[in-house]
């Protein structure tokens, strides 16, 4: 019995939509690649005794990691934007949120141009307009 | 024979399980919120589901990179609550029921969804927040659970139409189990929002309850939302919603609303909710 094949995504195309998002990184495979030992240092945190020993001394422990002296330099920093460009992602990133004692939203707000009570009160006014910011190329 | 008797979706904030737990649910914040809720609290003590299929995902507490299974099946005894770095939740453990479980495992696979199998893990906010939600402060979840976790972090995760089928599929494998059981599907997480770099807070009002009108429609359109249109519209992190898709999909091609609830904001997220009936 044959059947006809079902369209597919064309992967570049669609690759390279993800990249076309403003103030976005999508944690495309690229990403996933590039920071697993980020995430995978972050993902450590979820152990008491790691937390402890991190808090002790964060150099020493960051290089127990084979990660680039760019992305301990932004650990260190908490410069969460780098973080995303050396392929953090958000949900592994948290875990060194909760380490710092830091609310989820507390966190997040330090992406963006805005201070945690500014941004609180854009999320209680009803959050950030999608307008103008759905696509760099497209600029709508 | 097994049934599906009813489809929920719902947000699973991480913050929502902490105004449970610290009793701040009825606070000037979370009141609004959780007022949303309380029809369903009643609605599912009247209807005493025996098994929820919970579809969710989690967020790096029981994988982390070395593992991204797209889809996966919990087919184990219990569950514990995750410590997610705060400390576990307080809830009680999440009883599985292995018998189903497995029965959906075998039927899925037969039908060409190749799902991974969970045996041991632990469940977090993505999980225990529904439960609290639909049942409230409990010693004892009042309903057996298999978790279905679904991969919405590592790209690509997968398409609407692809969660929509396995929806499909999961109504297939209920109906084919021989024990007389009453089984809710439960699609979980979104609605919009994103958590990450300079365009974090994104909220989409208008995208989310067109969605929501979409669910509810006798027809599978939604299931073509190509993920370019979910990040645009909804935020990074809005792609969640794909795993409503698995409960819509669940239901057959007509269904009824019972409840629906949409609130913004929660943290940084849109809180959307709705109970749906399967019209055969």
């Amino acid at each position: 019995m044959t059947q006809p094949a079902k369209p597919t995504q064309n992967i570049h195309e669609y690759l390279a939509e993800l990249e076309d998002i403003p103030g976005t990184r999508v944690y495309t495979a690229a990403r996933a690649r590039k920071g697993y030992h980020i995430n995978q240092f972050a993902m450590s945190l979820m152990q008491d005794e790691n937390r402890q020993r991190f808090k002790a001394d964060e150099k020493a422990y960051l290089d127990e990691w084979p990660i680039s002296d760019e992305a301990k330099a932004a650990l260190l920093k908490r410069d969460y934007n780098t973080l995303l460009d050396l392929g953090g992602n958000v949900y592994f990133l948290s875990k060194l949120f909760s380490t710092d004692g830091l609310s989820f939203a507390e966190a997040v707000s330090t992406m963006t141009d805005m201070t945690f009570p500014e941004y609180r009160d854009m999320m209680l006014k009803g959050g950030r307009s999608p307008e103008g910011n759905r696509s760099i190329k497209g600029g709508y | 024979m097994a049934r599906i008797t009813a489809g929920v979706g719902s947000s699973h904030v991480p913050l929502l399980g902490v105004a449970v737990d610290q009793g701040k649910d009825r606070d000037d914040y979370f009141g609004p919120i959780f007022a949303g809720y309380d029809w369903t609290r009643e609605w599912e003590k009247e209807t005493k589901p025996d098994v929820i299929v919970l579809v969710y995902n989690d967020h790096a507490s029981a994988f982390d990179m070395k593992i991204v299974p797209t889809f996966a099946i919990g087919c184990g005894e219990r569950y514990k609550s995750a410590d997610e770095g705060w400390g576990p939740r307080p809830v009680p453990d999440v009883e599985g029921h292995p018998d189903l479980a497995w029965h959906i495992a075998q039927s899925l696979i037969l039908d060409e969804f190749d799902m991974t199998i969970i045996n041991e893990m632990d469940v977090d906010h993505g999980l225990t927040v529904p439960l609290s939600m639909m049942f409230g402060k409990t010693d004892k979840w009042p309903v057996k659970v298999v978790p279905l976790a679904v991969n919405v972090v590592t790209y690509p995760v997968p398409s609407g139409n692809r969660c929509w089928a396995l929806g499909e599929a999961i109504k297939r494998a209920v109906e084919s189990f021989p024990e007389d059981l009453n089984v809710q599907i439960w699609g979980t997480g979104g609605m919009s929002h994103q958590l990450q770099g300079p365009r974090a807070g994104l909220l989409n009002r208008e995208w989310d309850n067109k969605f929501l009108d979409m669910l509810e429609a006798d027809n599978d359109e939604v299931r073509w939302i190509p993920h370019i249109e979910y990040l645009r519209e909804t935020g990074s992190e809005g792609i969640e919603m794909v795993m409503w898709l698995i409960m819509r999909g669940a239901l057959g091609k007509k269904v009824r609303r019972l409840h629906r609830h949409y609130h913004i904001p929660c943290s940084n997220t849109a809180i959307g909710h709705i109970v749906l009936e399967p019209e055969e």
